[in-house]
């Protein structure tokens, strides 16, 4: 067994709470998500831990709430990201032709708008729900890993045992899955991990602008919007979910930073 | 023959404007032929059906798609960009002074940083693994992992609310001269030039220390000169094309970068024009202003592709 980092050890304990906290919002949460609990902006206490926010409900069930929504709409969004923006770089890679021209020029120029422009473009006439925000962040972000499963896929198409594969007469499918996928995952699990944080900053900033998640349901981007007046008074309510996205962002760097050198290092021991 | 580099330029150039053509097309498309009816969203659910077809019919929506968007692309290359929904004014209008503030941030914050970037990459790689290098790489990484709106909050917390150094809004206005106007801007500024440091120092490390690989670095070294001068005479001209890709894309996120910054600090620009447009889902503006960001955005990655061509010695004198 290989022995796991320190570094990655860390990034790995935080992640879990994180997503833990997440999962069981609603056994650990000490106050409802709307719930009126105290004054606004009331300081750290034992009763409330993190003090309270501007209309005086309690700051930290409002940040393991909003986790919780931040980190569902961040984790499915990459999940569609990577399911359209992986197969289809594996069939532009395998395919080649016409169909890779054609998908590359179009992710070209997705990828020349930048995406927070092209989402307020198409949120300014669609209704933002949470199925549309995930719908446009997934898609928006596909073309990213489009580049990158191409660009591995492309480097694996030209080895020997993909052509033995096609030579025995293997279909399409068998080929993406069964020879591309098990030696392409190392990098593109490394990548789900900087592209979940991009998740997480893009919902946050979304959310922030009041265009993403809307009231009364938290999320960390909402948090800071609500709060963003006791910034001039002195009260530090809006800078709590810094803290919790700069502590996720660097500990699911530090997983994936492993996850690569774990990969690279194994490559250069095969020779 | 006309000279190589010429072609070159002149094809990225060509390029670029068929990107910018295809983005206006996708920028309309999105707005326009989206699943759902622009103006029922943009009156709500309850709207009447004779204000839904007096919209429609104000908006052009009865007209087809494609004379729709020649309509709106003609009016565009003659500087009309429409008029807005929300107050019928002219939307080039109310643009241009926003834009010119937006422009004079993202200006100040790129003065800033490009040099603190180069200078910084420059001095991480003459003390590679060494405390220097890991203290400023260290640094940078903290500041990517935080985004930007969160950063522009830490600074006004601790720098104008505890310490009343900086000014905490960035308002100006006309009456204010120039060194005022420096003034209100500085946090606003000063955040940009966290978010693209990490990353352009970064990237300007990586492409030196792949210079440094090279057989004339080690001549150079071996000749006897000082490590600095390794690095700025023999290195960095080599690293120039690299280097300045990296600092353009960098400018390119700039000015999407201001675009959340601005709502922050409440500065009169681009961004925040923008952001109250798709709140009050004005559409003719939110066209406007997304292709005005994406010319800007093509455009410098032209100005990147152009001086990296121009920047590569093989192509300057063919053979």
């Amino acid at each position: 067994m290989t022995r796991i980092p320190l570094s990655a050890m860390i990034g790995l304990v935080f992640t879990s709470a994180y997503f833990l906290a997440a999962i069981f919002a609603g056994l650990i949460a000490p106050y409802g998500m709307a719930e009126i609990a105290g004054d606004s902006w009331e300081p750290w206490s034992r009763t409330h831990l993190l003090g309270t926010d501007s209309i005086g409900r309690d700051l930290l069930s409002r940040m393991i709430w909003g986790g919780q929504t931040t980190i569902f709409v961040a984790t499915a969004a990459t999940i569609l990201s990577f399911t359209i923006g992986s197969s289809l770089g594996f069939l532009a890679a395998v395919r080649g032709g016409w169909v890779d021209q054609g998908l590359s020029r179009w992710v070209d120029l997705m990828m020349s708008i930048p995406s927070l422009i092209s989402a307020l473009v198409v949120l300014s006439v669609m209704p933002v729900t949470l199925p549309v925000l995930i719908l446009v962040m997934g898609l928006l972000d596909a073309t990213r890993v489009f580049r990158l499963s191409r660009a591995v896929a492309v480097d694996i198409t030209v080895m020997d045992y993909v052509e033995a594969a096609r030579l025995r007469g293997e279909r399409q499918g068998w080929i993406i899955f069964r020879e591309i996928l098990p030696n392409a995952l190392s990098p593109l699990v490394a990548e789900m991990g900087l592209r979940f944080i991009f998740m997480v900053l893009f919902i946050s900033t979304l959310s922030f602008l009041g265009l993403g998640v809307q009231p009364p349901l938290a999320d960390w981007g909402g948090i800071v919007k609500e709060n963003r007046e006791g910034i001039i008074f002195g009260k530090p309510a809006a800078l709590v979910p810094a803290f919790a996205i700069a502590t996720l962002a660097i500990s699911v760097n530090l997983v994936a930073d492993w996850v690569l050198n774990r990969t690279t290092s194994l490559k250069g021991g095969r020779g | 023959m006309v000279h190589p580099i010429l072609k070159l330029v002149a094809q990225r150039i060509a390029l670029g404007l068929v990107l910018l053509w295809a983005a206006s097309v996708l920028i309309f498309v999105g707005t326009q032929i989206l699943p759902g009816d622009v103006a029922q969203s943009i009156l709500g659910q309850s709207a009447t059906p004779v204000s839904l077809a007096n919209l429609r019919e104000e908006l052009g929506l009865n007209d087809p798609p494609l004379t729709r968007y020649l309509n709106w692309a003609g009016g565009v290359l003659q500087g009309d960009l429409g008029t807005a929904l929300t107050n019928k004014k002219d939307i080039a209008e109310a643009m241009g002074k926003r834009l010119g503030n937006t422009l004079f941030l993202a200006f100040w914050a790129a003065v800033i940083s490009v040099p603190l970037a180069v200078t910084l990459g420059l001095i991480a790689v003459r003390y590679q693994g060494r405390w220097p290098d890991k203290v400023i790489s260290t640094a940078t990484l903290a500041t990517v992992s935080v985004p930007e709106f969160l950063l522009g909050y830490i600074l006004m917390y601790v720098l104008s609310v505890k310490f009343s150094i900086l000014p905490s809004l960035a308002t100006i206005n006309d009456s204010m001269n120039f060194g005022e106007k420096l003034y209100a801007i500085s946090l606003p500024v000063l955040v940009l030039v966290l978010v693209v440091l990490g990353h352009m120092m970064r990237m300007t490390r990586a492409a030196i220390l792949n210079v440094m690989q090279s057989a004339y670095i080690e001549t150079a070294e071996l000749k006897g000169l000082r490590p600095i001068s390794v690095i700025a005479k023999h290195a960095f001209p080599n690293a120039i094309a690299p280097v300045v890709n990296v600092v353009m894309l960098n400018l390119a996120y700039l000015v999407v970068g201001v675009v959340v910054v601005e709502v922050v600090f409440v500065y009169p620009g681009m961004g925040q024009y923008l952001v109250d447009h798709v709140a009050k889902r004005d559409v003719p503006v939110v066209q406007a202003c997304g292709l005005v960001f994406a010319a800007i955005y093509i455009g410098l990655n032209i100005v990147a592709d152009v001086v990296s061509i121009l920047a590569n010695p093989r192509l300057r004198h063919p053979k």
